[in-house]
C-alpha cells in the first residue's frame, strides 16, 4: 500500500501519525476508488453486470460505483463490439472523462473486432483511444474482469501521479527531434 | 409434394397470372414456398393487389440480392419482398429483377410503413433507388460511408472511418 504500517497506532485510543509520500497516498486513493463507466454494446456488458452483483462483487476492489456519465467516472470499460458508426461516439465520451482516466478493453470484439472482420466493425478500440488493460475472451469470465481491475491497480501504483495522460518530456523531445 | 398452403398458393398464382399476364415472369414453388417473379413496372401494382385484395397485411422484410455469378442470373440485382397475411396465415415472396444500369424501384412505403427502414437498408447495402421514399438515406452504415458494402465487388473488409456523429432530426420530422 506504500504506507508504513509500523507507524499506525497500536490501539484505537492511541493517537497515531501516518507518514507517507504525497504520490503514494494519491495513488492509493486512485487505485481503490475507480469509478467505472460501462460502455456496453453487447453480451460482454451482461458479464459486467455479473461482476458488479453480489456473487463476484467488484466493490471488494473499490470499483463498484458505476456511473453512466463521463463527467463522474475515471475508468471506461468498453464491453462489446464497436463499429465505425459508433467510433466517434466512443471517442467523444473518452474525451469527456476528466484526467486521470483509464481504459479497459473487454472481450474479443473490443480488443480486436472479434470474429467481425468486415466493413462495419472497428478492428480493436486501441485504434481510437489508448487502452490500459485488454481482457481476452468471448465473453471473458467475471474473474477475468476482476483480474483486469487488479492489473490496472498495479499499473496505477507504478505510474507518476502528475503526468497521467500528458506526453512525457522525452516523448515530446523525440517527436520533434527530426524537425 | 403438398402442404396446407399448396392449394391456396395455386389459387394466388392463377389470380396473379390472370391479372398481370406476362408481367409475371416466373413462379418458383420449391420447398412448399411460393415466390412470384414479376417485372419491375408491375411491382407496385402486384404489391398493392396483394395487400389490398389478398390481405397480405405484413411486409416482413425486403432483401436485396447481388446475382453476379449466380446460376439463376436474370439481372445483376434482385429485390425480394417477403409478405405475410395474418388473417390467412399465408406467406408469399415477390421477387423483382433490377438492372445494374437503372436501379430505380417504386417505393412500398405507401403500402406498409415497415418498408421505410427495409428500403433504406436495401439502398445503402446495394444502391437501389426507391422512388417516392420519404427519407432515403443510410440506415446502418454511417453518414460518411461511400459505396454499397453488400455488393459482391465491394471489398468485404473495407471499413471506412467515421469522424463525426449525426442526429436523427430528419427521421423525427417525417410525416407519420
Amino acid at each position: 500500500m506504500g504506507i508504513d504500517q509500523t507507524l499506525l497506532p497500536a490501539t484505537k485510543d492511541e493517537a497515531g501519525i501516518v507518514t507517507t509520500r504525497l504520490d503514494e497516498i494519491v495513488r492509493w486513493g486512485r487505485k481503490n476508488s475507480l469509478w467505472p463507466l460501462p460502455f456496453g454494446t453487447a453480451c460482454c456488458a451482461i458479464e459486467f453486470m455479473g461482476v458488479v452483483s453480489s456473487k463476484f462483487d467488484i466493490s471488494r476492489f473499490g470499483a463498484e460505483l458505476v456511473r453512466f456519465s463521463p463527467r463522474q467516472s475515471d475508468m471506461i470499460l468498453v464491453a462489446g463490439t464497436i463499429n465505425y458508426k459508433l467510433a466517434p461516439v466512443l471517442k467523444r465520451i473518452y474525451d469527456q472523462i476528466a484526467e486521470p482516466k483509464y481504459v479497459i478493453s473487454m472481450g474479443a470484439c473490443a480488443c480486436s473486432g472479434g470474429f467481425y472482420d468486415n466493413y462495419a466493425t472497428v478492428q480493436g478500440i486501441d485504434q481510437i483511444i489508448p487502452v490500459d488493460v485488454f481482457i481476452p475472451g468471448c465473453p471473458p469470465r467475471p474473474e477475468a474482469i476482476l483480474h483486469a481491475v487488479m492489473k490496472l491497480q498495479e499499473r496505477i501504483d507504478k505510474e507518476p501521479v502528475a503526468r497521467r495522460g500528458q506526453p512525457r518530456r522525452h516523448e515530446v523531445v523525440e517527436k520533434f527531434k527530426d524537425n | 409434394m403438398t402442404s396446407k398452403d399448396t392449394a391456396r398458393h395455386d389459387a394466388l398464382v392463377a389470380d396473379l397470372k390472370g391479372r398481370f399476364g406476362a408481367r409475371v415472369l416466373d413462379v418458383d414453388r420449391s420447398f412448399d414456398d411460393c415466390a412470384v417473379v414479376v417485372a419491375r413496372d408491375a411491382l407496385h401494382d402486384v404489391l398493392a393487389f396483394l395487400k389490398n385484395e389478398r390481405r397480405f397485411n405484413f411486409l416482413m422484410d425486403i432483401a436485396g440480392v447481388d446475382c453476379a455469378n449466380l446460376p439463376t442470373y436474370r439481372e445483376r440485382f434482385e429485390l425480394v419482398y417477403v409478405l405475410y397475411s395474418s388473417p390467412d396465415d399465408l406467406r408469399v415472396r415477390v421477387e423483382v429483377p433490377v438492372s445494374e444500369l437503372d436501379m430505380k424501384v417504386p417505393t412500398a412505403t405507401d403500402l406498409w410503413k415497415s418498408a421505410n427502414w427495409a428500403e433504406r437498408e436495401a439502398f445503402e447495402m446495394f444502391g437501389f433507388d426507391f422512388i417516392g421514399h420519404p427519407c432515403l438515406k443510410r440506415l446502418l452504415t454511417h453518414h460518411e460511408f461511400v459505396g454499397h458494402p453488400l455488393r459482391k465487388d465491394y471489398p468485404i473488409m473495407g471499413g471506412q472511418w467515421c469522424t463525426s456523429t449525426s442526429d436523427m432530426t430528419e427521421e423525427l420530422n417525417e410525416p407519420r
